[in-house]
């Protein structure tokens, strides 16, 4: 479970978390939208430890994320993260991209590393790319690599970072395809997207930020069909 | 009347050879030297804040600034006049070397910010070091990036070891001063010389093309 406890976090004199608090028990699927610079993405950031917060706490499988003791590089390890630029290793295979990590991390033999990478990129749809090097694919064949990449480390939880939003817009519905899939399988996700359509048929709740707080956060279609909150209407009907 | 200059012959063959080696020798050191300092100076400098730049960036602006002739003449005599005389080869090794580090850190450093950020916190997400960061994606993607500037360097500097000449150390073009004012031959001597410099570079400028198409990411 991943439990976010009244957290801030402030960028200079700039105040981008003001006190957020979000649970996501194992096997959720939680979608966060809102405009940008409205703290989405910096939640994940520190979820995953890759910014710090300046106050609340942020526990993952009960462990303090934000704490002196804690080993951020094992923390890391149970958390998937997928950004919206692809960050495939430009000099390495597809297959060399996911059974990385594996090896040099989990400390895999090659063989042992290479079996789970080409089964996650099997998953993903990219079981016929294993030699090809990642700048020879399309942004969603790419973007799908780094799903498989996060995956291969079996992680507990997957942060995804409006992943869709550097794609041309024929691309966009196959990596959907696959967080869809991911999502069937059980897997706890929190996922920062504009796409409306995903984030009402796949998550099961949606948050809608504004200014640094959650304003309102509900089941999945009654947020994005019938939304409360007079600012999510808004925000809403700007997007449709 | 017997002439006081003897003409240039094969028995000058050992003589040019031991110039030769010295030329080579000398680039070999400074490339590598200066290649394995800039690295680190500039992987430093990448890594480091303003303050550290200006600081260091000072210093390696000096190196780049002052013409290599001069730095070799003042550090060679600047160690003789504190009382410790170095052979040329030491005292002009070390200032090729430091020299090339200066160019080549920038060149590094170019590299290693060529790595985003963006991709540096992909590589950490997935619970990698700092240092697993560093030398699984930071290294070989800058490196590969930087592969025709270091190459350009580097021939810069078998070039530029003709300087070192003029502290005495007797590398080619040193020899061949010596066999100009004994033979009075410039023209055939010089023109040798010329294609000696040549025939390194030039097969090094093309093999650093071909690396780079083959590395071509």
């Amino acid at each position: 479970m991943i439990s976010v406890q009244n957290v801030h976090k402030s960028f200079g004199d700039l105040e981008v978390l003001k006190g957020v608090s979000l649970d996501v028990p194992n096997g959720e699927v939680v979608s966060v939208i809102g405009g940008s610079g409205s703290g989405k993405s910096t939640l994940l950031y520190c979820i995953n430890a890759i910014e710090t917060i300046n106050s609340g706490k942020i526990l993952v499988n009960d462990i303090d994320v934000h704490s002196k003791d804690t080993n951020k590089d094992k923390l890391r390890q149970k958390l998937g993260m997928v950004f919206q630029q692809f960050n495939a290793f430009p000099h390495m295979t597809v297959l060399e991209n996911a059974a990385l990590a594996p090896r040099i991390v989990k400390k895999m033999s090659k063989d042992e590393a290479m079996e789970i990478a080409k089964k996650e990129l099997k998953h993903v749809g990219l079981g016929d790319k294993f030699d090809v090097y990642p700048t020879r694919m399309s942004g969603g064949q790419q973007q799908r690599l780094a799903i498989a990449r996060a995956l291969a480390m079996k992680p507990d939880f997957m942060l995804l970072d409006e992943v869709t939003s550097a794609l041309d817009p024929e691309l966009v519905g196959e990596v959907l395809e696959t967080l869809r899939l991911l999502a069937e399988e059980g897997m706890t996700m929190i996922c920062v997207t504009h796409e409306m359509g995903f984030a009402r048929d796949v998550s099961d709740r949606v948050a809608y930020f504004h200014q640094g707080v959650i304003a309102e956060i509900g089941e999945a279609k009654q947020v994005i069909n019938d939304p409360q909150n007079e600012l999510t209407q808004k925000f809403l009907s700007k997007v449709r | 009347m017997n002439s006081l200059f003897t003409p240039l012959s094969w028995d000058d063959t050992g003589y040019i050879l031991t110039g030769v080696w010295n030329t080579i020798t000398i680039s070999v050191v400074a490339i590598v030297v200066g290649t394995l300092l800039g690295m680190i100076v500039g992987f430093a400098r990448a890594e480091s804040n303003k303050a550290v730049n200006v600081l260091f960036g000072s210093v390696l602006d000096i190196l780049r600034s002052v013409p290599l002739i001069i730095q070799l003449i003042l550090f060679s005599t600047f160690v003789g006049a504190i009382g410790h005389p170095m052979n040329p080869f030491l005292a002009g090794s070390i200032v090729l070397s430091l020299y090339t580090m200066a160019f080549m850190s920038e060149v590094f450093r170019g590299g290693f910010e060529s790595v985003s950020k963006s991709m540096q916190t992909a590589a950490r997400s997935l619970g990698m070091t700092y240092w697993q960061t560093v030398y699984h994606i930071r290294f070989p993607i800058g490196l590969r990036a930087v592969l025709p500037s270091w190459m350009g360097v580097a021939l810069s500097v078998i070039k530029d070891s003709a300087l070192v000449s003029v502290i005495g150390y007797m590398e080619l073009l040193r020899t061949s001063e010596q066999l100009i004012s004994r033979t009075q031959q410039p023209l055939e001597i010089l023109i040798g010389v010329g294609i000696f410099y040549f025939i390194i570079s030039y097969p090094l400028s093309h093999y650093g093309r071909y690396l780079e198409r083959k590395m071509a990411i």
